[in-house]
């Protein structure tokens, strides 16, 4: 096993915003800046999955919920209750950790497919609420948010969402590399590779995963809120268990346990529904024969496998 | 592995390559109409047949000149049913492809996902979803063609009441179009004095509603069961209906508006009342019907071209597509403001779903005439005759 | 009592359609330690793939018996093609490996077929029985019989011939299998031919229930790796107890709770049932090797 060196965190940091803002130089029009904003949103709820999948290697296939409660938060709250839209975004935020902790206290207690079936259904009830409730949540067909301001200003064109997303990016990736070195980082690493061997050296296994549980809900959850106020529309779906497969795949394409994975993992399947459309009505097949050649070639994922591929050719 | 790298990487740029020149190649003097549907996904059922309908038109129309001597470029996305992904093919219908109209939004939540853009953008989308919200209240650039689901439920009570059957029961499907047709007969029931004694829901994929059916058999008085719905759910809750041996009628809606509602309900379906346009009894209108000559044109046109039964969905892309062509051709041009003011004086157009006439408060031009109420018998469909 | 019976009918229509989905998932996992989400994939196929011949004019018994040999040949495929290259890929891999996989199937099937619904003609009528004031259609006792036909059938072949054990070996301990001279990769390849056409005898023996199109399968696999789940994923018999049991919670909850909420109860109680025994129903304990 190739001993790969962890490059820099600041490097990385930097790297990324080197690419936000030359891409942002390169864009002719808004229609590619509303590609690229959805991808760092859908990024940094991937990233917060990493951190559960990748650092504590727990698996959920129920995550979209917490990014449905992050973004009807801030359509509910200023709707129905008259609510500052910022301070909405806090509430989703807490809406969805309470709840991550709440449920992540008994289900974190299962192993494996039991875990992702438990939150498979977490996921599917979260999604099932948000359709029926439609005196709350305008049903299946969803309702409209309205839009943040700032200084008076409305944010609504695709430009204005991509710095902002992209900046929410820069951040969210920060605070993963600080995590993945620190304490509860190599705690939550070390219980990866043996629940058993975590504990007995003193690690509390059943906190540390609830704390990778609650922080991945609340990464989810900022994204949900930032999903809904670039729409300006919200529907069940954004918490439905087609989403939280997706958020899965960018995770593993990307690379389990790489931040950076993550990050490319959501470009492409963000990106690739876009580019497959000259295949009319062969995209799902081209979708899927795309998802299965990747899995099978970069079996760690796109990020480790290029990192191997480096590391070989320049050692 | 390296070797594999390198295929990959070569397979990536060349999909990448072909995915940025590829792309219709039109020309300045070409009219660009946009079609975001959702062909695939839990939609597909409506969505499939406007596709063919649109392409299926848009051919023979360029085949007979044109409008004003230009080709039509049709440019089609597949949201999957997808409001996001609607969203952001719209983006890209505007920024990229630069159409000046469109038809399209398959289902009510994508339709309002796209509407602010190309309200925005003083582009005229004309939408093919049902619910009433889409036009109500009234935005400038967006029109629709279907019957709303308000409407739907009007002409069913309306009927209720026509035969005093005022104490149903109803049983909905819990998707988009099911929940948004229970919430409107929810509202309307208290104008045809109707009471709803027993309200059920089903899953749009289930396939056994028989408890549902046995809560809604139990309940004493009801005289008369509504099943709002579309897709496979009303055909599996008609044949549970009859298994448990309900006897009192039922109603479907016109989200069943197709011959394979029948194919799939079987002899269950006998006796089975529901709303629909013209279209599905095209062969069966009186000669003096207005639109006798163009539903029976559609039907037989889109019947010979794909081998599926008419469906009212294809009907509205239909009425879409020409009611679009139809003020181009007034606005003499494609100015999205000329043609989004000549859409909206749309008159007396004969199309499948009824005979339009818009107007500054009305951007669907459609009333309750436009719905005939038609009977299921020995597995076909007939019209019952109502006082007009 | 009539209407407690008839949710009782209800739950074992629809869950032995469960059970026969979790059945694939079931022999797939058991063989190759696979979660295998093209598993819904396979029943659409045999229903489709039926359908459409039987409109091309096969009779019905030659039309299932294709189905089922392009089900099982599916299988084949999606094992050589895709699990195969990337065997010692992680589970989570794996898993989104068969998710491209359904993807891919549903894809080409969209182009094959329609997207309109169809349905198969019930094989012993559409006339329901009648029992103490409930009914049940007579498919839905054929769907059952199929099931514990090939649970029976399962057991036999497992326990009975050298080809079963040698796949039962496999499952057990692929390195040992090996090294007794077993072709795991065959074994293996065989799991899921079986897998496959096991879906498809699902899908023919379901569809005149469930009526088919080219998305069933979706929902299908959710709900056939639930009920595998809760009877404790690796044991057939576990696998039809769980789908069983899955049906009549959701039958139980929509006629006597809310039938709007009654999949989000069903998923409750399988949660209940999961923390109260971690295994499932009647899995085995796990022993974790320190």
């Amino acid at each position: 096993m190739l001993a790969l060196q962890a490059p820099n965190r600041s490097v990385t940091l930097a790297l990324l915003c080197a690419v936000i803002a030359v891409l942002a130089m390169v864009f002719p029009s808004g229609y590619y800046y509303r590609v690229a904003a959805l991808v760092w949103i859908s990024a940094i709820a991937a990233i917060g999955l990493n951190i559960l999948m990748g650092y504590a290697g727990q698996v959920s296939l129920g995550h979209a919920g917490f990014l449905g409660i992050g973004a009807y938060s801030v359509a509910i709250g200023p709707a129905r209750f008259g609510l500052n839209p910022w301070l909405c975004i806090l509430i989703g935020m807490l809406l969805s950790t309470g709840l991550a902790w709440l449920v992540g206290r008994p289900i974190l207690r299962l192993k494996g497919h039991y875990l992702a079936i438990a939150t498979l259904g977490f996921g599917f009830l979260t999604a099932l609420v948000l359709a029926n409730e439609t005196r709350w949540t305008g049903g299946p067909d969803g309702m409209a948010v309205a839009r943040l301001s700032v200084a008076g200003v409305r944010l609504t064109s695709s430009v204005a969402w991509y710095w902002i997303s992209g900046t929410l990016l820069v951040l969210a990736s920060a605070v993963a590399l600080n995590l993945y070195d620190s304490a509860t980082g190599r705690a939550l690493r070390a219980l990866q590779a043996s629940e058993i061997a975590a504990a007995t050296s003193g690690i509390d296994v059943a906190r540390h995963k609830l704390w990778a549980f609650i922080i991945a809900a609340a990464y989810a959850s900022i994204a949900g809120s930032a999903l809904a106020f670039f729409d300006g529309f919200i529907t069940p779906d954004a918490a439905g268990f087609l989403r939280s497969i997706e958020l899965v795949a960018m995770v593993v394409v990307g690379g389990i346990g790489s931040t950076v994975g993550s990050i490319v993992g959501a470009g492409l399947l963000v990106t690739l529904p876009q580019l497959l459309t000259v295949f009319v009505e062969y995209e799902q097949v081209a979708l899927g024969f795309i998802i299965m050649l990747v899995m099978i070639f970069f079996r760690r994922g796109i990020v480790p496998s290029a990192q191997r591929f480096i590391v070989r050719r320049w050692s | 592995m390296t070797r594999k790298l390198h295929l990959s990487i070569w397979l990536a740029g060349a999909a990448i390559t072909i995915a940025l020149t590829a792309g219709e190649s039109a020309t300045a003097q070409d009219i660009k109409i946009g079609s975001v549907l959702s062909a695939t996904g839990p939609a597909s059922f409506l969505g499939a047949p406007e596709e063919k309908t649109l392409r299926l038109y848009v051919d023979k129309i360029n085949a007979e000149g044109g409008v004003l001597g230009k080709k039509i470029v049709l440019v089609v996305y597949d949201d999957g049913g997808d409001p996001n992904k609607a969203r952001t093919f719209a983006t890209r219908l505007l920024d990229e492809d630069r159409v000046t109209a469109m038809v399209g939004g398959t289902t009510t939540g994508t339709s309002l996902a796209m509407a602010p853009i190309f309200e925005e953008a003083r582009i005229p989308f004309i939408s093919l979803a049902g619910a009433v919200e889409i036009i109500d209240p009234v935005r400038e650039y967006v029109f629709k063609t279907p019957h709303t689901d308000r409407m739907a439920c009007e002409k069913i009570f309306a009927d209720l009441k026509a035969r005093s059957l005022v104490k149903i029961g109803m049983i909905s499907g819990s998707d988009a179009f099911g929940k948004s047709m229970h919430e409107q007969c929810r509202k309307v029931a208290d104008k045809f004095g109707v009471t709803i004694l027993a309200d059920e829901s089903y899953g749009a994929q289930d396939s056994d509603m028989t408890p549902q059916l046995t809560n809604i058999k139990n309940k004493a008085g009801i005289q008369a069961v509504v099943n709002p719905g579309f897709g496979q759910g009303p055909a599996i809750v008609t044949r549970d209906f009859r298994q448990l041996g309900i006897a009192v009628p039922l109603y479907e809606s016109h989200g069943v508006a197709s011959k394979s509602y029948i194919e799939l309900a079987g002899a269950a379906a006998e006796g089975v009342r529901l709303p629909a346009a013209a279209l599905l009894v095209a062969e069966r209108l009186p000669a003096d019907d207005p639109q006798r000559a163009v539903v029976l044109a559609y039907k037989q046109a889109f019947e010979k071209a794909t081998g599926e039964p008419v469906s009212t969905f294809g009907g509205h892309a239909y009425d879409g597509l020409f009611i679009l062509v139809g003020a181009t051709k007034r606005a003499g041009g494609t100015d999205p403001k000329k043609v989004r003011d000549e859409i909206e004086k749309t008159a007396h157009f004969i199309g499948t779903g009824g005979i339009v006439n818009m107007s500054a408060t009305d951007h669907l031009g459609l009333d309750l005439s436009a719905f005939r109420m038609l009977e299921i018998r020995n597995g076909d469909w007939r019209l019952v005759q109502e006082d007009r | 009592m009539a209407e407690f019976l008839q949710f009782c009918f209800s739950g074992i229509t629809v869950g032995s359609v469960y059970a026969l989905v979790a059945l694939g998932f079931t022999i797939i996992y058991n063989a190759s330690d696979v979660v295998n989400f093209a598993q819904g994939e396979f029943v659409m196929i045999g229903g489709m793939v039926t359908v459409a011949l039987l409109a091309a004019g096969v009779p019905l018994p030659a039309a299932a018996l294709a189905a089922v040999g392009i089900g099982a040949l599916i299988g084949v495929l999606l094992h050589r093609l895709a699990i195969e290259p990337a065997r010692g890929a992680s589970p989570v891999a794996l898993i989104i490996i068969t998710i491209g996989a359904s993807i891919f199937i549903r894809g080409v099937a969209q182009v094959v077929f329609d997207k309109q619904f169809h349905k198969l003609p019930a094989f012993s009528g559409d006339t329901p029985f009648d029992l103490l004031g409930a009914s049940i259609l007579p498919q839905s006792l054929w769907v059952l019989g199929g099931a514990a036909a090939i649970v029976i059938g399962l057991h036999a072949g497992f326990d009975r011939t050298i080809v079963g054990k040698a796949v039962a070996a496999t499952a057990a301990n692929r390195l040992a299998a090996c090294l007794v001279g077993i072709n795991t990769k065959s074994m293996m390849t065989l799991s899921f031919a079986l897998a496959g056409a096991i879906g498809a005898i699902a899908g023919i023996l379901v569809t005149p229930i469930t009526l088919t199109s080219y998305s069933v399968g979706t929902l299908l696999a959710l709900k056939g790796f639930a009920a595998a789940m809760l009877g404790g994923i690796g044991n057939p018999l576990g696998a039809v107890m769980g789908g069983l049991l899955l049906g009549l919670i959701e039958a139980f909850a929509a006629g006597y709770l809310s039938s709007s909420y009654k999949d989000g109860i069903a998923f409750i109680v399988i949660l209940f049932i999961l923390l109260a025994i971690p295994s499932g129903l009647i899995g085995k304990r796990s022993v974790e090797r320190v």
